[in-house]
């Protein structure tokens, strides 16, 4: 096993290094010169070469290329112009409340997922199952951002049961239950909007891959030496199916990453979502390319943590 | 390809079928069914749907059904013309990769991995802001995220395909190997290729949308993304606005998923269904 984290881990920095001069690339393609866009149209090329001189931007682009990678690998990936502080720092302060979001979305959907595609598997081709199944399809085919619109529609607008916008109560509200109490208030609608499409997933996964461990000769010696259905499909079936449940969930990462960020906007939620907005409108660059950067990696990870996962469900796999 | 044997599978495929052909069949005659010009300042602004405006109207006078009718072209175009490129370079690194072997196949695959990490959606946020938003660099750009699905399954097929007797055979015919690629191999590739494009059409679909609801889409045409991201701040005074957009948004890919099940089943009678990849 620990041949396999130590290759996995070695195969994560070439691409964590890919994307960074991808990254790289694609600024310096950009049309729009960095000094123009800093020091406005105004000034004369006196001015203009010493800003480029002052931020390295006149030494050779490979040169310039290992000054980027060196930095970044030390955590510093630039200071925002607009804000006027660190990019670290300024999505450091916008990583919890997206993580909050995240995590509470995908524990909720995968869990009720679970249970669903178990239902569905249990009453294969009956009108239970068809029902999940097409709620399933439909499901998958709606985008977050507009069911999050539907949903403020509906229980915010009409219904009036849920807040519209944020995280917290504008008024201040008194630590401990009551917090938290606020904290899931306000997490329902945007968790809704962000499980939904994992929710259908993993139930479409995990009904598929039930059915099919039920048709296998395991299943059906357990059932021969007594075993109920119900226990035949907890004990034996469903580890089995869980399997390519794990690997979707790993590789979906950056789409829950991208719908997290739409919900941010509809929901108004505090995390890196808006941020991005926000540095899409203002152009501000170093901030973008940081985001970019937090993205693919977080996305480099889920895949490891998932093939770690993997290799520590599986035995088969770490011997490939 | 024949449609007919592929709707006639089921219930989902004929729906499938039948909400793609009504897409398709707007995006190509939308502007011309739509009652008034989607841009053009028609009436008073939040007009609830009624007589005149069977769908409404938005905050500056505009006619929703128009927009809705007219919206769908950018959705598919996007769609098909990302699927349809995607699918190209997909089959073109893998039949490569798959087929020579070797340097080639680690250097491409490695490439595959690295483009299969970059968030998508991140990505065309950082080149949209970047460059200026447009359908031609999005559609380039999902074309160019899309393809690694393709060329990792056209790979394993190659793979598999080179050491059947037919290829040995015509290798010891004297043919060369790339004629032998490209006249004995790549035609048993063409349906997985086909039925994975078909797959991605709604991916890509959604996207653009996602990309236009955030104001990154081009504004010089009416997409549904771009009308969802005008609703956003009046949703509670003009539900219209958001709802009927999206339904079309919905119903599409819906549509175009449900009809790539149903290819999918078609080509390969021994999977049950592949929504969701």
């Amino acid at each position: 096993m620990t041949r396999y984290v130590l290759r996995r881990l070695l195969q994560a920095v070439p691409l964590l290094l890919g994307v960074l001069v991808l990254t790289f690339a694609l600024v310096h393609l950009a049309p729009g010169d960095p000094v123009r866009i800093l020091g406005g149209d105004g000034g004369d090329a006196a001015y203009y070469a010493a800003m480029r001189e002052k931020f390295g931007l006149d030494r050779p682009l490979p040169e310039q290329l290992v000054i980027y990678l060196g930095s970044a690998l030390h955590g510093d990936f630039g200071y925002s112009y607009v804000q006027r502080r660190p990019v670290f720092e300024v999505i450091a302060d916008r990583v919890p409340a997206t993580l909050v979001l995240m995590l509470s979305a995908l524990v909720i959907s995968t869990g009720l997922g679970i249970w669903l595609g178990a239902i569905a598997a249990r009453r294969a081709e009956r009108a239970a199952d068809r029902a999940i199944t097409v709620g399933t399809l439909v499901g998958g085919a709606t985008p977050a951002f507009w069911l999050g619109q539907v949903l403020v529609i509906v229980f915010a607008g009409i219904l009036g049961w849920f807040p519209v916008s944020g995280m917290t109560a504008a008024r201040g509200v008194t630590p401990g239950f009551a917090q938290l109490a606020d904290l899931l208030w306000h997490l329902v609608l945007p968790v809704t909007t962000l499980g939904l499409l994992q929710l259908a997933l993993v139930t479409r996964l995990t009904r598929a891959g039930l059915i099919d461990a039920l048709r296998e000769e395991y299943a059906r010696t357990a059932q021969a030496k007594g075993l109920s259905t119900a226990a035949v499909l907890r004990r034996h079936a469903l580890p089995n199916a869980l399997l390519p449940v794990v690997t979707v969930i790993g590789s979906h990462f950056g789409t829950v990453l991208a719908g997290a960020v739409l919900t941010e906007i509809i929901f108004a939620w505090p995390g890196i979502g808006r941020l991005l907005v926000d540095a899409t409108l203002t152009r501000d660059y170093p901030l973008l390319m940081a985001l970019f950067l937090v993205a693919s990696t977080s996305v480099v990870i889920a895949n490891l943590v998932t093939d770690l996962a993997y290799g520590a469900l599986d035995p088969r796999v770490r011997l490939q | 390809m024949p449609v007919a044997p592929v709707v006639w599978r089921g219930p989902f495929a004929l729906v499938g079928g039948g909400l793609t052909f009504v897409a398709i069949g707007l995006a190509i005659a939308g502007g011309v069914l739509a009652p008034h010009d989607p841009f053009a300042v028609s009436t008073l602004p939040f007009q609830p749907p009624g007589a005149a405006h069977w769908l409404g109207t938005d905050d500056l006078g505009r006619d929703t059904l128009s927009g809705v009718l007219t919206g769908a072209r950018v959705s598919l175009l996007v769609g098909f013309v990302t699927a349809a490129t995607a699918a190209l370079l997909g089959a073109t690194v893998g039949g490569i990769a798959g087929f020579y072997g070797g340097l080639v196949d680690d250097a491409l695959m490695r490439l595959t991995e690295l483009v299969q990490v970059a968030p998508r959606f991140f990505l065309a946020v950082l080149v949209a802001a970047l460059f200026g938003p447009s359908i031609v660099l999005l559609t380039i750009l999902l074309a160019v995220t899309f393809w690694p699905l393709t060329a990792r399954l056209v790979r394993s097929r190659v793979l598999s395909l080179r050491q059947r007797e037919y290829v040995i055979a015509a290798r010891a015919v004297g043919l060369t190997e790339s004629r032998i690629l490209l006249r004995h191999v790549l035609p048993n590739v063409v349906g997985i290729v086909v039925v994975t494009a078909a797959l991605q059409v709604g991916s890509a679909i959604i996207v653009e949308a996602s990309l236009s609801f955030l104001g990154l889409g081009d504004r010089s045409v009416i997409s549904w993304g771009y009308m969802l991201n005008d609703a956003q701040p009046f949703l509670r005074v003009a539900w219209w606005m958001s709802v009927f957009p999206g339904i079309a948004l919905v119903l599409t890919v819906l549509g175009v998923n449900l009809f790539a099940d149903a290819l999918y089943a078609h080509w390969d009678p021994g999977r049950r269904s592949a929504i969701g990849e």
